[in-house]
């Protein structure tokens, strides 16, 4: 793989920049791989990437049935944070807040992780006492946030109204190093290192079956012919039910659209995320100026990738309320993405009922922030058939009881 | 130079001219222009400036799918970022800045990046700004930033208003151009419903433009008279100035009609958005130009063929003295020939194709014009303004025949029609090669909830271009889509049209046909977003061959216009790059809406006090008048303290706990949720609702109720009252009165269809008062009315009756551990009856109190609170309320859930008191940690807090919270957070604070 940096950009100017290679590339499906993971987006990239790079297994094909990075990991906000409640929640999302913070460099792509600051406002003396409590729990886990006073909220945000008029800004949990990154470049930053290490990154293949043999996965059918694996990674959000079907299981998921939408680019103005759960809503600026912004999920399952207007109406509305500058900016562009939504809202990494197939599933409307230690927790997982990381989030854990449930701490789609 | 013509001009009044502002400058226009026209009439070429490279940006188009022409328009309240100047209609004492550049305009030094080009290609920042790390977020990403965006930001909150609009129609036609005109006088005949819209203010689209006759007389007055028509029908709705804006699953359909954008000063709202629900949606949305690719297409002057027709006929402005024409097509020969109408000189036709110009290009000739066919633009000489063109044969790599000097050039690449609001909700397209284009496929249009299809495209919008055609689809359109909603269409013929025949087009993506690198970086793809031909063609060979890989490398169509002018020919460079045919490319999504709206717009009325209006209680207007601290529950406010002069709130809560407990407090519980269950089934259905056993509830008596979801967690709790036999009434927490309505209706619809049940929420119907303090029922007592003894109405028992003349059912329920009465009046009586109650109870030590003081008597009494001892994630049993869950019951929401092995799990957090060791109060949220760290290198924790408060009762801090194990663990003193990496130590006590035995609420 030839090296990006500034030297080498300047190089090719000098050429017109005909000697840049392809970012990966495109073989043909081989007949047999010693894992397969089925989607290519950030976290089936990110696991087949970590799967390489921490165990040395390189024999892997990722099958996606578009293009890469063309489901959630395209359609997000691009917000990361890792200021959970629980446990488990925590340590998975503050393990992919650090990754992020060297990815670049990792990846030798930039995906411009940007370390602007999360704050959730706090707008009810209830969401005042559970984002103290985050507060609380986030110390002991070793992730760096804070309750900060309506005056920083402003300082932080002067485009902001703090006073209401219906529900005045209280206070906020703030997490400084958490931020933004550009979407796509992770996808493409992981899909350029897989395929550097060996690994074939195969688009237009879709799954059409899965191939068991005395209760162990054997491959898949594709479109592209049949390909035998040793490990299956099923990580297909907004689609998990439907390859389990394949399989012969079924997970507690339901597929919703969330949308998101963007206003045009104005000069910047605003240069932290502010997620406002009260009324529904969170906003930051892209680089490129643009105000992104979304709000929550449409009430009855769909695959469609198109959402219900109302929700586009409520979501600005609310943020119209809580950046009364907005109201004269332009809605550019709304669209969908179908989530997958656990019963506990928190996400499956698992073993599944089928031997040498793992899934990676349900991280509802928050999976964009995980990418990275999702990937590196599931690698593990696949890897060595377990992790630290993955225990509590085992798809048998609905069946026990054990939640974790993040609802107190967030209520709104992030 | 551009100016304006001595004649022509078909939709200005030169009889009134308008005044405006461009960067300070005053200038002049006429009624009935654009901002850009009037912009061009004033010789003001350069508008802008592009958003990567700061290069000079002139106008482009004529219409919303202009890239290229935005400014901050107006001021202060009313000033709005990246207005296209080719919708905004001229209105005197406009005021106009340009966009994106600093320190102005003509000189920008921004633009030195147009000289770095070279080094700035698709993609370059993926590629660098990666070392040193910090850098990203301290040097580079704060550098980029500055240069983003296009227009200010706005300062002032917005001075207009905005409203929402309802609609429902059989028929819509979206489009005012002859194409929709004919289909909804078609679809109107028939009786039914028709809507009709036009995005701009002028009916009739291209045809009133190209002189095109119908039923044998011009356009123009077909236009009229069926305008005219359509009006005086009384199932039409016809409105200009709207466009529909998105098209949804199930004919939902978005409106967004533009009241007052060319008169600010009027009264009324600014934009009106329409909810239409429509059975059958005809969309007859015309066609864009395309440009054509070559180099310096991007040049101030260089201007789509149409638009500069437009402009000569609509609004009577030149573009140049001298304009050379660009084709590959027929129709662009029609403004070389209205140019030279209008007296203006074409120096020559440059047509690309080597054979097959029809009849317009014998008239062209026939008028002088020099035409050369096989010839295309190898370059456009030219900064800021257009100077004059290079030519040489499209077949080769680019070597210059001939310079034709000229202050504009007029390019045409042929016509895309606006599938947009086809697409917006699944159609899909395919490839017409004959005319270059996509267009619908009509056997794979948006269906509805039936399969059925509910959106066809009409006209130029369905692909043709020549107006008896247009004329003869829209028709049959409309008589389709007439049939599709349940009418009869009317038999009868479209009306014939006529226009001057047209030769074949020849697809030309890339001008010349060999452009080498040096030509194909300075062709332009997307104006506002500076993508090349050469960066689409990078993208294409590193790898990014998916269309949508390419636009997100490259920001191709991702700018305002969202690739109107720019998606065809970008694909069509990848298709050609990766060496597959168009159709295989495909497109990108489009997405609503067509082109962007207001935020304002979206939001509707709803703002200020009319955003989540705020729900009073009858006593509402007395809190405020008596010093509340209102805190938001739900959408309600309820006073946190009634904080008296000098006091701080918490001196007012503490006054308040004091009061209530030594004489008499009263509390304004109208919030509380209050539902009304009825039926025969009601005692089985609640029982499924709530752990407890609510069917063996007797008439007259109140039992306290848990209720869990199907997962086990508790949700919601309160006191249920039999009223009779088939009647109960369920109070709720203030917050959870909507939801569990909706929860027990969810599962009496969806789940228990057949139960005898009704369920209604009654909480507005009731102000609700607690009475409470040792000196309840002396205030009661001196009112009068009905005994309120205990031997009369003891203790978890309601009657109904009169207390001081009012008609009142009275509680004995306590959530404060003293004496008290909750008593409902009719809500209309609330205030009459506060009022009586707090003069009554003068004598008595009567005191209102709030919030807080409610949370802290009910703390100290050990009670649980939703929202605070719950989260969620807790079930009864971890609140040792095993007491409120029925034995004999044999199922309820949850109990399965229960069940499961983590549920019964002895590890489980359960609920205890806590004091601290010296007394002070455990921060809220604090948690409890336990020895080592887990396996994720996290601080091991055994418990939290749930509900903390100083006690005035008790003269120290008190707590609850969830510990591991904890009711085995009494007396252990364990550490919590302080929030400052310090520790507070507590020790695990009882949760009952106050009067375990209960002899202060049972008098």
């Amino acid at each position: 793989m030839k090296r990006y940096s500034v030297f080498a950009v300047a190089r090719e100017a000098l050429r017109y920049h005909t000697g840049w290679e392809r970012a990966w590339r495109s073989p043909e499906p081989k007949k047999k791989y010693d894992v397969i993971i089925v989607g290519a987006g950030g976290h089936g990239l990110a696991t087949a990437y970590y799967l390489g790079k921490n165990f040395g297994i390189t024999n892997v094909a990722i099958l996606e049935k578009g293009w890469l990075g063309g489901g959630n990991t395209g359609r997000n906000t691009t917000i990361i944070r890792s200021n959970y409640l629980q446990d488990p929640s925590a340590a998975i999302y503050e393990k992919a807040r650090s990754l992020y913070e060297t990815m670049s460099q990792d990846l030798n792509y930039n995906v411009m992780f940007s370390p602007r600051g999360v704050m959730m406002l706090a707008q009810t003396q209830h969401e005042i006492r559970g984002y103290q409590r985050t507060a609380h729990a986030n110390s002991l886990q070793g992730v760096k946030t804070e309750f900060i006073t309506p005056q920083r909220v402003k300082e932080l945000v002067p485009i902001i109204n703090i006073d209401g008029p219906r529900y005045p800004v209280l206070g906020a949990l703030w997490q400084a190093r958490g931020g933004t990154a550009r979407h796509d470049a992770v996808a493409w930053g992981y899909a350029r290192a897989c395929s550097d290490m060996g690994m074939d990154v195969i688009q237009k293949c879709e799954v059409t079956a899965i191939r068991t043999e005395g209760g162990k996965v054997k491959g898949v059918d594709t479109n592209r012919g049949s390909i035998d694996c040793d490990k299956l990674g099923g990580i297909v959000a907004g689609n998990t039910s439907v390859l389990t079907e394949m399989a012969g299981f079924r997970v507690p998921i339901e597929s919703v659209a969330l949308q998101a939408l963007v206003s045009e680019p104005i000069k910047p103005c605003m240069d932290v995320v502010v997620m406002a759960n009260t009324v529904h809503g969170y906003m930051s600026q892209s680089d490129k100026g643009e105000m992104v912004i979304g709000g929550g999920t449409d009430g009855f399952n769909n695959y469609t990738q198109r959402g219900s207007f109302h929700h586009i109406e409520e979501t600005v509305r609310a943020l119209n309320e809580t950046f009364p500058i907005i109201s004269r900016l332009k809605m550019l562009r709304q669209w969908g993405g179908i989530v997958d939504v656990t019963g506990d809202r928190s996400p499956i990494l698992s073993k599944t009922p089928v031997e040498g197939m793992f899934i990676n599933a349900g991280w509802g409307t928050g999976g964009f922030k995980a990418i990275p230690g999702s990937g590196w927790a599931m690698a593990e997982l696949m890897a060595k058939g377990h992790s630290p990381l993955t225990e509590e989030f085992s798809m048998w854990r609905f069946g026990e009881g054990k939640f974790i449930d993040e609802s107190v701490a967030a209520g709104v789609a992030h | 130079m551009s100016t304006r013509l001595s004649n022509g001009g078909r939709l200005v009044n030169k009889a009134k001219p308008v005044e405006f502002q461009f960067n300070g400058k005053r200038m002049k226009g006429y009624e009935g222009d654009t901002l850009a026209s009037a912009l061009l009439a004033n010789d003001q070429m350069l508008v802008g400036r592009s958003f990567k490279y700061h290069r000079p940006r002139g106008i482009v188009a004529s219409g919303g799918e202009e890239p290229n022409a935005l400014v901050n328009l107006g001021q202060g309240g009313k000033f709005e970022p990246n207005q296209r100047v080719t919708t905004t209609e001229l209105f005197d004492g406009l005021y106009a800045t340009s966009q994106n550049h600093w320190p102005s305009l003509e000189f920008d030094v921004g633009a030195i990046n147009t000289h770095f080009a070279r080094f700035l290609p698709a993609g370059f920042y993926y590629k660098m700004f990666m070392f040193p790390r910090p850098f990203w977020k301290h040097v580079y990403e704060p550098f980029i930033r500055q240069s983003a965006g296009l227009g200010k930001a706005p300062k002032e909150r917005d001075s207009d208003t905005y409203e929402h609009f309802y609609h429902f129609t059989d028929v819509l036609v979206i489009g005012g151009g002859i194409a929709g005109l004919a289909a909804a006088l078609e679809a109107a005949q028939s009786g039914l419903k028709v809507t009709i819209f036009e995005q701009t203010h002028h009916w009739g689209g291209r045809a009133v433009v190209d002189g095109a006759e119908i039923d044998g007389k011009p356009a123009d007055d077909w236009v009229k008279d069926t305008v005219q028509t359509l009006e005086g029908m009384e199932n039409v709705t016809i409105r200009a100035r709207t466009m529909g804006a998105g098209v949804y699953d199930h004919g939902y359909v978005l409106g967004y009609e533009r009241l007052t954008d060319h008169c600010p000063d009027q009264d009324g709202p600014r934009h009106r958005l329409w909810r239409i629900r429509a059975t059958q949606i005809i969309t007859a949305t015309g066609a864009i130009e395309r440009p054509l690719s070559f180099a310096g297409n991007d040049i101030p002057g260089v201007m789509l063929a149409a638009a500069l027709r437009d402009y000569v006929v609509n609004w009577g402005v030149s573009i140049g003295d001298r304009t050379v024409v660009v084709t590959n097509n027929d129709d662009a020969y029609r403004t070389a020939i209205a140019l030279v109408d209008a007296g203006l000189s074409v120096p020559a036709i440059i047509d690309a194709r080597t054979d097959g110009a029809g009849p317009l290009a014998d008239a062209a000739r026939a008028k002088g014009i020099r035409v050369e066919m096989g010839k295309g633009i190898a370059k456009v000489k030219g900064g800021k303004r257009v100077e004059g063109v290079a030519i040489c044969l499209q077949a080769g790599e680019g070597a210059v025949i001939e310079e034709i000097k000229c202050d504009a050039v007029a390019m045409s690449g042929g016509w895309s029609p606006v599938v947009h609001l086809w697409s917006h909700c699944g159609g899909k397209l395919i490839w017409d090669e004959a005319q270059a284009m996509f267009r619908p496929d009509p056997s794979r249009a948006p269906t509805g909830d039936k399969g059925q299809p509910f959106v066809a495209a009409a006209g130029t919008a369905n692909g043709n271009l020549r107006t008896a055609a247009v004329l003869e689809d829209a028709v049959a359109q409309a008589k389709a889509a007439v049939k599709a909603a349940g009418g009869k269409p009317k038999a009868g013929k479209a009306p014939a049209g006529s226009d001057a025949e047209e030769g074949a087009i020849s697809p030309v993506w890339l001008m010349p046909q060999g452009a080498p690198i040096q030509l194909r970086m300075k062709s332009w793809l997307d104006f506002q977003n500076d993508v090349k031909v050469s960066d689409v063609q990078l993208a294409a060979r590193e790898g990014f061959e998916s269309v949508e890989h390419a636009k997100r490398y490259t920001t191709l169509g991702m700018a305002t216009d969202q690739g109107k002018l720019s998606n065809i020919n970008g694909l069509a460079i990848l298709s050609d790059a990766l060496d597959q045919a168009i159709p295989q490319t495909g497109t990108t999504t489009f997405r609503p809406p067509y082109t962007p709206i207001s935020m304002g717009a979206i939001g509707g009325e709803a703002r200020d006090e009319l955003f989540q209006p705020i729900r009073k209680t009858p006593m509402h207007g007395w809190h405020e008048a008596n010093g509340a601290d209102f805190e938001p529950v739900g959408h309600w406010r309820r006073p946190y303290a009634f904080v008296r002069s000098g006091e701080s709130v918490h001196d007012a809560v503490m006054r308040e706990v004091k009061n209530t407990r030594r004489n008499l407090g009263l509390l304004d519980a109208s919030t509380l949720g209050k539902l009304i269950v009825k039926g025969p089934d009601a005692g089985k259905f609640l029982d499924m609702m709530y752990t407890n056993m609510m069917s063996t509830l007797k008439p007259g008596k109140c039992r306290y109720g848990l209720m869990c979801n199907e997962n086990g967690f508790l949700i919601d709790d309160g006191v249920v009252a039999r009223i009779d036999e088939d009647t109960f009434l369920c109070h709720t927490t203030t917050g959870g009165a909507e939801r569990i309505h909706a929860w027990m209706e969810d599962w009496l619809q969806c789940e228990w269809w057949d139960w005898k049940v009704y369920v209604t929420n009654a909480t507005e119907q009731f102000a609700q008062v607690a009475v409470v303090g040792p000196n309840a029922r002396k205030v009661l007592e001196k009112l009068g009315g009905m005994d309120v003894s205990k031997e009369s109405i003891a203790f978890m028992e309601w009657k109904d009756g009169q207390i001081g003349g009012f008609n009142a059912r009275v509680y004995r329920i306590s959530f404060s551990g003293e004496l008290s009465y909750e008593i409902a009046v009719p809500a209309s009586q609330g205030r009459a009856f506060w009022d009586a109650l707090l003069a009554a109870g003068e004598e008595f030590g009567v005191m209102p109190y709030g919030t807080e003081c409610l949370h802290i008597m009910r703390a100290e009494k050990g009670f649980i609170m939703i929202g605070d001892e719950t989260d969620g994630t807790v079930i009864p049993q971890d609140l040792n309320m095993e007491w409120a869950i029925s034995k004999k019951k044999e199922d309820y929401l949850g109990k399965r859930a229960q069940e499961r092995s983590y549920m019964a799990s002895p590890d489980r957090w359960k609920l205890v008191g806590l004091e601290t060791l010296d007394g002070s109060v455990i921060p809220d949220g604090a948690y409890a940690p336990a020895p080592g760290d887990n396996a994720n290198g996290q601080r091991n924790v055994q418990g939290r807090v749930t509900s903390t408060y100083f006690s005035p009762t008790l003269g120290r801090g008190i707590a609850m919270g969830l510990v591991h194990k904890g009711p085995d663990r009494m007396g252990d003193v364990i550490e919590f957070t302080k929030g400052d990496g310090t520790f507070v130590k507590a020790k695990i006590v009882d949760q009952v604070f106050y009067d375990k035995d209960g002899e202060k609420q049972n008098v």
